[in-house]
């Protein structure tokens, strides 16, 4: 495991949580045909009352590990565990889980109230409670007004608000969510990742969410799960992910990164020396164990643009301008080295004169702290 | 080459200023359009107009007059092929609506080995011309040597209106999101109730449009009737089509017009129906 001094400040990168796990994943497969496996091999612990986002490239498997959750796919091997019980076998209907549907599947032919009561008359309850608990859940919702409305009188926000209710007045372990904001425009995404917060601190009950938004995991959930092609690549707090990412793929998935290929050459002083290509040899702190061919990585806002040698320890490099894009609260630069290397340089445009003085086509010196770079051994 | 030619198109185009199918502006469509609706329904409102004519030829018009419908409506040979005709048809709809809402969701929800076949088999009653299946009904039933009846005239309405029913229910189904089916079992449904509370309301109007087709069918089916039914089963297509060979009274006249205007009511509503849902389903997905 990646460990330096700041690495232990943040606390360990390791895949579970101190708390009590409401859903274990032990070795799950799910094989589709021949040969293809959709999930692969996963095993992961979901604490009670926590976020968790599945986080991947659409095909990377995290749409149907939830599904398994919700138990309308069946693994093909491994076992999944919820709230202590064994799911196998155990019908959709029978599980202590309600999911949020990417297209709300709000039923068209029951007004607003019929759909959040269906979850609790197709059980027999009572329609004293049903009514209240109803009410309960549209205000939680902030629906409370819309009862009689029918789907097709609802914008798209609202009806997944009634698809939360809906779920959420169940009462479940654990709440799925299924791509819950990709219908969603952006504005109205934002307010509903907020809202969401909101509603799970609000009820206290675990969040599974599946999103290929890095944005919408990294700000909502208190753990994610990075999923590539079946496979768990890591799990980790947002903090955790962004900064210490363990492998290519994650640094690459999560936010922008500059990644440079090398060479390991040695270790000296507790740093690990790294030939780089276009690149002086760079000293980096490491105390894991790492030899041969490694990248070292660093995060676009983490770089420093000046016109003269920074020198001291930093790592450095000089770059040309290749071109400029500015986005209102932050400008990215691209520049590339004599040797065509691509890195981008973040600035942030902090106060109004702080916009870039730079044009296409200057020279510059790139230099970052020898502990904000990442060894990526995988 | 083209790029030569295609400015020509454009401005003789341009120069005629009318689109080629533009029929409010070009004298011979509009010729075609009269010509054709005249040939379509001149006959049929010539039938009505006559089946209140005051005369036993019907040949020239003599007066107005109701006493043909009364006729109609007391001829008891008539009677019982209405009877017949309702008979048939009402089992005929409900047994290929029935049959028919299951096959079109089964072949628009499931794969199964040999689908394809089974579905090219399921239009082969539409398909196929009207007197090789009359014939064909004709010879399994006296192979299994079943006396011609209502019996056998109720089998064969079922068999060729359930393809449609199927059809019109299989097309329905298809904008039908399998998400609402599973959010259903999600919330604690069974299969069973999902079904019932989720699946067959969003398929009643298919079905009620397949069945009122189905009922059009088997109403004024004659052909395959007239190869099926036995002595004591006649139906009213079929009674007209006897009355005809005597002599063609008003009465023949009004008995037409009695099952058009039926059959009419039926096609309308099952067009209401569906176009109605339609707007629905549309709305809802906007």
């Amino acid at each position: 495991m990646v460990q330096t001094r700041k690495v232990k400040a943040f606390g360990p990168d390791v895949g579970t949580d101190r708390r009590k796990p409401i859903i274990e994943i032990r070795n799950v497969v799910k094989a589709f045909g021949a040969g293809v496996r959709a999930v692969d091999d996963v095993s992961l612990d979901i604490g009670e009352g926590e976020f968790f986002a599945l986080l991947g490239p659409s095909g990377c498997g995290k749409t149907t590990l939830l599904r398994m959750l919700a138990g309308f796919e069946v693994p093909t091997s491994g076992d999944i565990m919820i709230a202590g019980e064994r799911m196998e076998g155990v019908n959709p209907n029978r599980r202590p889980v309600n999911m949020v549907f990417q297209s709300y599947a709000v039923f068209p032919h029951m007004n607003v109230e019929r759909n959040v009561g269906y979850g609790l008359r197709v059980t027999g309850v009572a329609e004293a409670e049903i009514k209240t608990r109803v009410a309960e859940a549209l205000s939680l919702v902030k629906l409370g007004e819309f009862g009689k409305r029918m789907p097709n009188q609802l914008s798209g926000g609202q009806r997944q608000r009634v698809a939360l209710a809906r779920a959420l007045v169940k009462h479940p372990k654990v709440l799925l969510l299924d791509e819950p904001l990709s219908a969603l425009d952006a504005k109205l995404r934002e307010a509903m990742q907020l809202e969401l917060v909101r509603l799970q601190k609000t009820v206290g009950i675990t969040f599974v969410i599946v999103t290929h938004d890095q944005d919408e995991a990294l700000s909502m959930a208190n753990r994610i799960a990075v999923m590539e092609k079946g496979k768990v690549r890591q799990v980790a707090p947002p903090a955790d992910l962004y900064e210490f990412p363990n492998s290519r793929f994650v640094a690459d998935f999560i936010g922008k990164m500059n990644l440079f290929e090398g060479r390991v050459s040695g270790v000296q002083n507790g740093n690990l020396q790294i030939d780089i290509k276009g690149l002086d040899r760079v000293a980096v702190p490491f105390t894991g164990s790492a030899s041969g061919n490694i990248a070292i990585a660093i995060r676009p806002e983490k770089v420093k643009l000046g016109q003269t040698d920074p020198g001291g320890d930093n790592v450095r490099l000089r770059g040309r301008v290749t071109e400029l894009a500015y986005y209102g609260n932050e400008s990215h630069v691209y520049l590339e080295n004599q040797t065509g290397m691509p890195i981008s340089v973040n600035l942030k445009n902090a106060t109004r004169t702080t916009l870039p003085s730079i044009s296409i086509g200057d020279e510059l010196w790139m230099s970052w702290a020898p502990t904000d770079t990442l060894v990526l051994t995988e | 080459m083209a790029s030569t030619t295609l400015p020509d198109v454009s401005t003789r185009r341009q120069k005629a200023g009318i689109a080629p199918l533009e029929y409010t502006r070009r004298l011979w469509l509009q010729l075609i359009l009269a010509g054709s609706f005249v040939f379509l329904y001149f006959p049929i409102f010539a039938l009505i107009a006559f089946s209140f004519n005051d005369s036993k030829r019907n040949i020239t018009w003599q007066g107005f007059t109701f006493d043909y419908y009364v006729k109609a409506f007391t001829n008891s040979s008539l009677h019982e092929a209405a009877l017949n005709t309702l008979i048939i048809a009402s089992i005929s709809t409900v047994v290929s609506t029935v049959l028919g809402a299951m096959i079109g969701l089964v072949l628009q929800r499931y794969r199964f080995p040999g689908k394809g076949g089974y579905d090219g088999l399921i239009h082969l009653p539409i398909v196929i011309p009207e007197v090789c299946l009359g014939v064909a009904m004709l010879a399994f039933f006296s192979a299994i040597s079943m006396p011609l009846g209502i019996a056998t005239v109720t089998i064969s309405h079922i068999a060729f209106s359930f393809p449609f029913v199927a059809v019109v229910v299989r097309a329905r189904m298809e904008g039908f999101d399998l998400a609402l089916e599973e959010a259903s079992r999600d919330l604690g449904a069974s299969e069973w109730q999902t079904f019932w509370n989720v699946t067959f309301p969003y398929m009643v109007p298919g079905v009620v449009a397949g069945a009122l087709l189905a009922m059009t069918l088997s109403l004024d089916d004659f052909v395959i009737t007239f190869f099926t039914s036995g002595p004591g089963s006649t139906t009213f297509p079929v009674k007209i089509y006897s009355m005809v060979r005597f002599s063609v009274t008003p009465e023949v006249n009004a008995a037409s017009t009695i099952l058009i205007v039926l059959t009419l009511a039926l096609t309308v509503a099952a067009m209401m129906i569906q176009s109605r849902s339609d707007k629905k389903t549309k709305k809802a997905n906007g």
